[in-house]
């Protein structure tokens, strides 16, 4: 009787593997060799015009000021 | 910073295709390669809706998952791109996407295919910001230069939102609430109709 029980179990917990969701986190494989956005780079002539690279929080209100610009109720 | 999104908004876009010329002008895209396409539901037909569809960058994409070589990765930002040097344009991540975001350049007889190719969300790949081998392979990197995607930014109606999940949301969500409307605009009664709850009988379904 237990080896039965224990065999449901097993089964039950196989059947429902599939129900669960993957963690959607971030790993380290998954970030890939890329540098990041904000980075520096050779001085290029397409820089949005108030920006300069290699400043991650002026990058994020960059594109938070493009975000923006998308939006009409903020004009 | 949120992931980068993409969300359309049915009730803006008036299929000028302005999104896909910005895209294949700014990348440098090759004929036969749409990284981005609009997509028009009862075409010819009063009532028309329109959407532009490419790569919506999966928090949990099925290409990366079934890829063979591996040559898909995240960004810390959330834009899925790919490795071209890795990429052997065996097609499966064209059958796992939903969107019909995977390209493959065609330029050789027998049914010869290329290496994938697809919306990097301005992003370049894996080469140094700016380079010009990033640039020849995935096009322009936009995002390294403090902007958003090309498509997304010149949208004339602003249909075409990108930019930070977060803040697109935003955006969408001020516009239902200002429409006065709400999941008929782009969710459950979009898809399936608004059930009409009868006397005693279960919900049936609204011919359209």
């Amino acid at each position: 009787m237990r080896g039965l029980l224990a065999t449901a179990a097993v089964i039950g917990a196989a059947l429902l593997a599939g129900c669960g969701e993957k963690p959607q986190t971030l790993d380290a494989k998954a970030k890939g060799p890329d540098a990041a956005p904000w980075a520096a780079s050779a001085s290029s002539p397409f820089y949005a015009a108030d920006w300069k690279g290699g400043d991650k929080a002026a990058w994020e209100a960059q594109i938070r000021t493009r975000n923006q610009g998308q939006n009409d109720y903020a004009r | 910073m949120a992931r980068m999104k993409f969300i359309c908004d049915a009730e803006r876009c008036i299929e000028c295709n302005g999104c896909v010329t910005a895209c294949k002008a700014e990348n440098n895209v090759p004929w036969g390669v749409n990284r981005r396409r609009v997509v028009t539901l009862n075409d010819g037909v009063a009532g028309e809706k329109s959407i532009s569809v490419a790569c919506m960058h999966c928090s949990d994409a099925p290409c990366m998952a079934v890829c063979p070589v591996d040559c898909f990765y995240r960004t810390d930002e959330g834009v899925v791109l790919h490795d071209k040097d890795v990429c052997i344009g065996c097609g499966y991540c064209s059958y796992a996407c939903p969107f019909g975001a995977p390209q493959f350049p065609t330029n050789g007889e027998f049914g010869l295919r290329g290496k994938m190719d697809k919306c990097t969300f301005c992003a370049g790949g894996p080469e140094a910001n700016g380079s010009d081998a990033e640039n020849a392979k995935y096009g322009r990197n936009r995002l390294s230069e403090g902007k958003l995607p090309a498509c997304a930014e010149m949208c004339s109606t602003k249909a075409l939102l990108g930019g930070d999940g977060d803040v697109v949301a935003d955006i969408f969500r001020t516009r239902v609430l200002n429409r006065g409307k709400g999941s008929e605009v782009w969710g459950w009664g979009t898809a399936y109709g608004k059930p009409v709850q009868t006397s005693m009988a279960a919900p049936t379904e609204v011919k359209k």
